[in-house]
């Protein structure tokens, strides 16, 4: 008998046991029906060819596992990183149900945020009524400080009119006339999911600054759409508090997704407040950490006068250079000597390490910003990325990924893939191999099938704890991003020297 | 072996009075309808099910698409399921049911992709269809093995009047595949539920119709199909075991782990039993009237119920059945045992809420007994009139009963009742356990499983004790707070 009371086994290793593997081997010969072996080998092989790869990708209809997701989870996880704010969404909701659970299996936190629940009859006659009682439901049972409204495809679909509908709400009394409801059209069949951060973030702005601008010394920033948002803004706040920079950073959600566990349910904490967001008016400046994230809200910044300046997650020497350099030119403010140690610090472990990362080839895989970031980092390690890919990447980002990898010694022969999927990226990997790939847990099923080794560094990370915790921006970020990557590098080499008395010989103590 | 206890009504009806004042009138006066207290007389534990939920509360529901592709047809391994329409349905379900299978995923199994259409606005204005037939070609050029294609269509193919039907028909005359359409856009009926039910219709629409491409079928006497078991973390496979043992003969599973050649020959079965009835019971009636196959309900959570499952199947067949059903009820009656007599000394006691689908709640009742656990509270996001019936007789007086609850609701009732653990979703996972409050999901089973059969009851076993008993519940408050 495989199970026993003492040594529970459960689906590791119970299917492993024969009684199990007899039975779904009979399963499979009697009743699925399915191809002989040799033909399922065959098939395989014939997938790992250039042949499959340019009918692959020669594809013009077909998304085949996409490293995207769409704008109305943007605009959820935008919307979190205001104080109290509650996301509405307007539209099916089911939607809502799926960013609720997206969210959460990233971060192993909660994530809350209402639906309007249309069904058939408000395809027919639209959603006015639920918006009427949604809003004063979600009042009046989360006493949210503001209602930030998005919408399902479903309600773009049929045109509901949120500014007019959202009017007539108050008119209704749903929620009282001065309450904050701002909103933003967030079509999921338009861009993807960092359009709806970049969507929500500009309804939210465009609300809170009609006022007349009085321009002070302070400057906002942007995160962008982050899964490492808890360890990164973090460590951007640290770092700027060194520095003695007064700045707002809009929005914040390095709480509400890092609450601690104290017999507290707390629905909403920390994130930018209404005050700081109006007074955001007022800035010198607005910095957006990811360029592609923040288009429109950039745009709105620079018409209300603000200075503008956009990095691409920034990450490693360079990247933190730039941003520092920027702020302080900006700021007048000098970057302390505390973060010159810092930057010392990462220089020195990367001349530690260097040995073992140099010439090392690599994919990189996930939003457009992020492929920039850590491209850019992988080359002043002395890696060398070959294929870059993002599903949600555009053609002019292509251009600009392309100028950043021709202008560096450490970029030539790699190739930029905007729009295409990881089954792409499949075809990519075992026609022209790398040694690593960097990109999220979609990436588990490419190493299964090319034997790439993935590192977990993008959104999602589903089966990975914690990491989102921890920075990936600043000197500190970039010490962390370079030991995850030593790590798996390190593992792989022990692994391929590590069997007793075959390949062992170079199974070394000290690397 | 039922236990006995009562659960506290006053303090329980007290407890829905406080969470419906929170609400405006109007809500309340719905919600109430959804609240109750079980053993008041009635056969359906006195809640309305199955109606809209309302705007803004927090609803804790998915959607039809979800009860489709995310339920019955995702599982079916040797097909290629596409989401039709936009990325993000696709994308949000893509891989999360575990829904356990064997096979080369993307040569001749599917199950852990996402075939998306990743509808533009091109395609909103000008409809999918040129695009829908474009997607066939390319599924059918770059995977040759594919026994067949279904169309899960999102909320905007139903809107703008895409004809998936028309296409499925023309394409697949021209590949010599089964398409299947399914309608199951996100903003029908009221939750999955409804999911299921299309789901279920298109398999007696799309698939039975079709002629048996597989060849000879020889039937035995013992043939049955294991209906509604989506083998989460392999649930259908120390199912299927058991069955085997006593000595059926399982021609299908229905869906987890399955074929289409499967579900083709599933009308070939003596006997259907059903183990999620509110996901499969529509397509188990459809064979009972067209091809007289009866079905039965089973339940093979916790041993007791597992015994009186084994015995009760084995009654619509001849003495070597009845035999055989003794003979693994006996084989295995000293490992359960064992289980108990380890676990139940940790979990005697312990109260248990539970909010999950719907099908679990009352299926699941009696495995936490066996352990010594008692339900105080038990709710279904989506299930219907006859399957709030069918749990009247398994919770206990006093019970609390919740349907459709909102977030809301359930953060009220949990920190008010405290009970030692939740069984719910990830969505509920995290902000019960700030309050301090073990849980576990009871979709997903947490990433752990298979808990169906008595290999399965091992697992749960020890995961609920796991859970509870956690040395982290003790470190909630610093040693120095007041």
């Amino acid at each position: 008998m495989p199970q026993s009371a003492e040594k529970v086994k459960d689906h590791v290793d119970l299917f492993k046991e024969p009684e199990y593997q007899e039975m779904l081997r009979a399963k499979r010969q009697q009743f699925e029906c399915g191809h002989a072996d040799q033909t399922v080998k065959e098939s395989d092989d014939w997938t790992r060819t250039w042949e499959y790869r340019e009918k692959n990708l020669a594809r013009k209809s077909l998304t085949i596992n996409p490293a995207k997701a769409c704008q109305p989870l943007g605009a959820v996880f935008c919307a979190a990183g205001f104080d109290g704010a509650l996301s509405f969404v307007h539209g099916s909701q089911g939607c809502v149900a799926y960013y609720r659970s997206h969210l959460s299996r990233h971060f192993k936190e909660p994530c809350s945020a209402v639906s309007s629940s249309m069904t058939e009859d408000a395809a027919v006659f639209g959603g006015l009524n639920n918006m009427i009682d949604g809003l004063a439901n979600a009042y009046a049972l989360y006493q949210p400080k503001m209602l930030a409204v998005s919408t399902t495809c479903m309600a773009e679909v049929i045109g509901d009119d949120l500014h007019a509908f959202i009017a007539q709400a108050k008119d209704k009394g749903s929620v009282p006339a001065d309450f904050d409801v701002p909103f933003a059209h967030t079509p999921a069949f338009h861009g993807s999911h960092v359009n709806g951060y970049d969507n929500m973030l500009n309804g939210i702005l465009s609300h809170f600054w009609e006022g007349e601008r009085q321009p002070g010394d302070h400057i906002n920033i942007i995160p962008g759409f982050d899964g490492f948002c808890v360890g990164n803004i973090r460590e951007l706040r640290r770092m700027l508090g060194l520095m003695g920079v007064d700045c707002t950073i809009v929005p914040d959600q390095s709480d509400v997704y890092d609450t601690p566990g104290d017999g507290e349910f707390r629905m909403y904490d920390g994130g930018t407040t209404r005050e700081e967001t109006m007074a955001a008016l007022n800035a010198k400046a607005t910095v957006s950490m990811q360029e592609y994230c923040t288009k429109k809200t950039l745009a709105l910044a620079k018409e209300k006068g603000h200075e503008t300046a956009a990095f691409h997650y920034p990450v490693g020497v360079g990247g933190t250079d730039d941003f520092l350099m920027a702020i302080s030119e900006l700021t007048g403010k000098a970057i302390p000597d505390a973060l010159k140690l810092e930057r010392g610090r990462l220089v020195d472990a990367m001349t530690d390490s260097m040995s073992i990362i140099h010439g090392k080839t690599f994919a990189v895989f996930g939003d457009p910003d992020f492929c920039t970031g850590i491209s850019r980092f992988l080359m002043e390690l002395g890696a060398e990325p070959k294929h870059v890919l993002a599903t949600n990447g555009t053609k002019p980002w292509a251009k600009q990924m392309g100028k950043m990898l021709e202008a560096n010694p450490y970029g030539q022969g790699c190739q930029v893939w905007p729009g295409k999927d990881l089954w792409h990226l499949r075809s990519l990997l075992v026609t022209e191999p790398v040694d690593f790939m960097i990109g999220s847990s979609y990436g588990k099923y490419l190493e299964r099938d090319t034997g790439t080794p993935l590192i977990r560094l993008a959104f999602p990370i589903f089966d990975r704890h914690h990491h989102h915790r921890f920075p990936l921006w600043g000197y500190e970020g970039g010490l962390r991003v370079l030991v995850t990557i030593l790590d798996k590098i390190l593992d792989r080499l022990d692994e391929a020297t590590g069997e007793a008395g075959v390949t062992d010989i170079s199974f070394d103590l000290t690397r | 072996m039922s236990l006995d206890y009562t659960n506290d009504r006053e303090f329980h009806e007290q407890l829905i009075e406080e969470v419906l004042s929170h609400y405006p009138e109007k809500a309340a006066k719905r919600r109430r309808k959804h609240l109750n207290i079980a053993g008041d007389g009635t056969s359906d534990c006195g809640v309305k099910s199955n109606i809209k939920s309302m705007p803004g509360v927090m609803t804790v529901r998915g959607c039809a698409y979800a009860g489709s592709k995310g339920v019955v047809w995702g599982p079916v391994k040797d097909m290629v399921h596409i989401s039709h329409g936009p990325v993000g349905c696709g994308q949000y379900s893509w891989a999360q049911r575990r829904n356990y299978y064997t096979g080369t995923t993307g040569i001749d199994t599917f199950g852990t992709m996402q075939f998306t259409s990743d509808y533009q606005e091109r395609d909103i204005v000008f409809g999918g269809d040129k695009k829908l037939r474009e997607i066939i070609d390319e599924i059918e050029m770059l995977f040759p093995l594919a026994k067949g294609i279904s169309v899960q269509s999102e909320c905007p193919v139903g809107l703008i009047g895409d004809d998936i039907e028309a296409v499925s028909k023309e394409k697949s005359a021209e590949i010599g595949k089964p398409i299947v359409p399914v309608r199951c856009e996100g903003f029908r009926g009221v939750s999955q539920s409804l999911g299921h039910h299309i789901a279920n219709d298109t398999i007696r629409d799309w698939v039975f119709s079709r002629e048996d491409e597989h060849g000879a079928f020889e039937s035995t006497p013992y043939d049955v199909v294991v209906i509604g078991d989506y083998n989460i973390g392999g649930d259908a496979w120390s199912s299927r075991r058991l069955l085997e043992e006593m000595g059926l003969r399982v021609i299908a599973q229905w869906t987890g782990d399955s074929t289409l050649a499967e579900l083709e020959r599933a009308p070939k079965a003596k006997l259907n039993l059903i183990h999620c009835y509110r996901s499969m019971n529509y397509i188990s009636r459809h064979m009972e009237e067209k091809y007289g196959t009866p079905w039965t309900e089973f339940n093979f959570f916790g041993p007791s119920r597992i015994a009186l499952s084994l015995r009760h199947i084995a009654s619509f067949f001849d003495d070597t059945i009845k035999e055989g059903a003794e003979r693994v009820i006996e084989k295995y009656t000293p490992m359960a045992n064992a289980v108990v007599e380890r676990f139940k000394p940790r979990l005697e006691g312990k109260k248990v809420m539970l909010y999950v689908g719907g099908l679990r709640p009352r299926h699941m009742i009696n495995a936490f007994e066996d352990l010594g656990m008692q339900i105080v509270g038990a709710g279904y996001e989506f299930a219907h009139k006859d399957d709030y019936q069918r749990t009247a007789s398994h919770v206990k007086d006093g019970t609390l009963i919740y349907d459709d609850a909102t977030a809301f609701e359930l953060e009220k009732f949990i920190e008010a009742i405290r009970p030692d653990l939740v069984g719910s979703g990830i969505k509920e996972k995290y902000p019960i356990q700030k309050m301090g409050v073990p849980f576990r999901q009871v979709h997903s089973w947490d990433y752990s499983g298979p808990y169906h059969g008595y290999d399965g009851f091992a697992i749960f076993a020890r995961d609920m004790d796991l859970a509870i008993n956690n040395p982290v519940w003790g470190m909630l408050k610093a040693p120095w707070a007041a």
